[in-house]
């Protein structure tokens, strides 16, 4: 399953790109799988995501928590703790 | 109920705002409208400005799900929000919230939810530039103590 991921902000700095196209293996599942997943493709990714508590992330253009299946996911966002207003 | 979302990097013109959704209607009986602006300090020290990061998509999505979410609760005439991108120096908006009712109550109420919510679920980043460097602003727990008052029901805010 191929699936477009978006960073922001400091996660965004840290990868070193703001987004790319990935094919995780079947085992990945959930958000945190996925988060996981990444952190072993690098340095820069295993900087990005070091306090994944802090992650937020988004699937397919809506808040999801680390636990949300991401079966079917087009678009996958991580990013920090909002800071808009 | 008229609803306007606009995010864009240029400025706006709060007043000009208000006159635009009170235009032609006598149901408003209340207009409250808040203005974020750009500080010149943060955390005691001098910045020379911001920059907004934002996904543009997820924003528009988000917020309209936030207005819809006041809409059921208050009994609103109108809503127009406003949030800026780009760089934005000390002393300029950031963000407009206009909420029109027929009684000052759900205005007042809308508009902070609005607000509350903009704060901790629109998806802006704020990166803040002094004269030493950039970094990210990080976010404030009093934030989302502020926006988790609207889930709990028996709070003082909650409806």
């Amino acid at each position: 399953m191929s699936v477009k991921l978006l960073y922001f902000a400091w996660v965004r700095e840290r990868i070193g790109r703001p987004a790319e196209e990935v094919e995780p293996p079947p085992a990945v599942a959930t958000i945190a799988d996925l988060i996981g997943w990444l952190s072993g493709r690098g340095d820069q990714y295993a900087h990005a995501f070091e306090n994944p508590e802090v992650i937020r992330a988004a699937i397919d253009r809506t808040h999801v928590k680390a636990d949300a299946a991401i079966t079917g996911a087009r678009e996958i966002a991580f990013f920090p703790p909002m800071t808009g207003g | 109920m008229s609803s306007i979302v606009r995010l864009q990097p240029e400025p706006f013109d709060a007043a000009a705002e208000v006159a635009a959704l009170r235009r032609g209607r006598t149901d408003i009986g209340a207009v409250v409208s808040f203005t974020g602006i750009c500080r010149g300090h943060e955390n005691g020290e001098p910045i020379t400005a911001l920059t907004l990061e934002h996904y543009p998509e997820m924003a528009e999505a988000e917020i309209a799900r936030q207005v819809e979410a006041a809409q059921t609760r208050w009994s609103l005439s109108g809503v127009r929000i406003i949030h800026r991108h780009g760089r934005i120096e000390p002393g300029a908006e950031i963000v407009l919230v206009i909420t029109a009712s027929s009684h000052r109550h759900d205005a007042f109420a809308a508009a902070e939810f609005l607000m509350d919510y903009l704060k901790t679920r629109a998806p802006f980043w704020k990166e803040v530039e002094r004269a030493s460097g950039k970094s990210w602003i990080a976010a404030k727990e009093s934030d989302e103590a502020l926006a988790a008052r609207w889930t709990k029901p028996d709070s003082a805010a909650a409806e």
